[in-house]
């Protein structure tokens, strides 16, 4: 047998470990809306079931993240060391949810270039100043602000669902593609759950709802595999 | 001396995905230069492979009153690159009580380029804008820093698509048809749009809207022009 030999030892670059599968996020009339489930998979077992993915970050923003998460883990007491310190200075100037992103964006950047990378990709939320605001950061440094974010898998199945829904939604509107994009979501991806939760930004403040199930429907005909019940129900 | 022998495993490694700090986001940037205007253009596709992570994604920055650069490729290091030239213009102002100049701006930009030679910014930049006697002057780069200052340059995934037809339309390459008077500034700002309307007929990393800068005597306009969305 031909053997190959030993790939060098490495010993910064990595991989994910625990991830967690697509955010979303969608701007709404009067807010902005993050989703996510609280899946935690190790590789391909569906290792811990309820993980909160949604942080906030001072009295404006929440971070959601997808990807490693330790790394999320890390980069959350990052955070909130910051928010911490910015509120310390007591001198009535805190970070917007635009300086948040900046901030993440240059932290992910100097990790990529130590070959180094926190893996993941994170959504910023925020609003401030009666205006919404919405972005994305990935593990290479990635940074855009958009009225519709979605990550990993959710970039594929969700962001077109979000797309045809638009963003002149109320916040109940809001709250409702967002389940059905990621009840649509968890019917196409096994590293999807159904147990979600769904934080909102607004001129109230930051509200980030605690876990809960959402509904599944198999009894779609598209669904039925012919090949192995003979014939469509 | 013989190289000591590595020691080989007997069972084959897995496949071990391994990370890159590379991405390609795509996109097109022009500039092209006239006696006494510079046009400087890009689209705002942001891109992933087949995805569009987003449609309105500026490639585009101003650096100074008469001076713009246009980057693509990965955006990490495009947003990057144009935050540390706009700090060092900054720094420049505050230093010297003036503006820097379009050719002072492209020659640090290629000083800079060229520090990251061995883990290089992987982007395609153009500085367009007006230099020192009030002409239209267009810089054209690699991504380690090489650069030259051409009269109208394209960079970026449309690039193939649209430099033969820039050497025909605007330096009269291989025709006969070389009229006596030059194109004004609203004829070449016609031509950007029909040239990037094209481009995004073919290349899918084309697309959404460009973001088109006019530099002139009187300052610097800009303008959104839409682009087919598919």
């Amino acid at each position: 047998m031909k053997t190959k030999p030993v790939a060098e030892p490495s010993t910064r670059t990595q991989q994910p470990i625990v991830t967690g599968t697509g955010v979303l996020g969608i701007k709404y009339n009067g807010g902005v809306m993050l989703a996510c489930d609280t899946l935690g998979s190790y590789g391909s077992l569906a290792r811990f079931r309820t993980v909160k993915r949604l942080e906030k970050v001072g009295d404006f923003t929440v971070v959601g993240a997808s990807g490693d998460l330790s790394d999320f883990q890390k980069i959350s007491s990052m955070l909130r060391e910051m928010s911490t310190s910015d509120s310390a200075y007591d001198d009535g100037c805190n970070m917007t949810p635009r300086d948040i992103h900046q901030y993440l964006g240059r932290v992910m950047y100097n990790r990529r270039n130590k070959f180094d990378p926190l893996w993941n990709e994170l959504v910023v939320a925020g609003f401030r100043d009666g205006k919404p605001f919405l972005g994305a950061v990935d593990l290479i440094g990635t940074m855009y602000e958009d009225d519709i974010i979605a990550t990993s898998f959710g970039n594929y199945v969700c962001l077109p669902l979000m797309r045809k829904a638009g963003t002149n939604l109320s916040k109940e509107e809001a709250k409702q593609v967002m389940e059905n994009c990621l009840r649509v979501l968890y019917y196409r991806n096994t590293k999807s759950s159904t147990k979600i939760q769904i934080a909102t930004v607004s001129a109230e403040g930051v509200e980030i709802g605690e876990p809960f199930e959402i509904s599944t429907y198999w009894g779609y005909s598209a669904f039925q595999h012919t090949e192995y019940h003979g014939k469509r129900l | 001396m013989q190289a000591p022998q590595l020691p080989t495993s007997q069972v084959e490694q897995p496949k071990e995905s391994r990370f890159s700090p590379y991405q390609n986001n795509g996109g097109t940037c022009l500039a092209l230069a006239g006696a006494d205007f510079c046009i400087i253009a890009a689209d705002s596709r942001l891109s992933l492979g087949y995805s569009i992570l987003s449609r309105n994604t500026p490639k585009v920055a101003q650096l100074t009153t008469k001076t713009c650069i246009a980057s693509s490729g990965c955006n990490a290091d495009m947003v990057t690159l144009q935050k540390y030239l706009k700090f060092k213009i900054q720094m420049y102002l505050h230093q010297h009580g003036k503006e820097m100049s379009t050719p002072a701006v492209a020659q640090m930009l290629a000083t800079t380029l060229y520090h990251r030679r061995f883990f290089p910014y992987y982007t395609f930049n153009i500085v367009g804008g007006l230099d020192q006697n009030g002409e239209g002057c267009v810089f054209s780069y690699d991504a380690i820093g090489c650069f030259e200052r051409l009269k109208y340059t394209v960079s970026g995934s449309g690039h193939a698509l649209i430099e033969p037809f820039l050497d025909n339309l605007v330096a009269y390459k291989n025709t006969d048809n070389k009229p006596t008077i030059e194109r004004s500034c609203d004829e070449t700002l016609e031509l950007v749009k029909d040239i990037f309307s094209s481009a995004g007929e073919r290349d899918i990393y084309t697309g959404d809207f460009v973001d088109i800068y006019i530099i002139d005597k009187n300052g610097t306009r800009y303008e959104q022009f839409p682009l087919k969305k598919d």
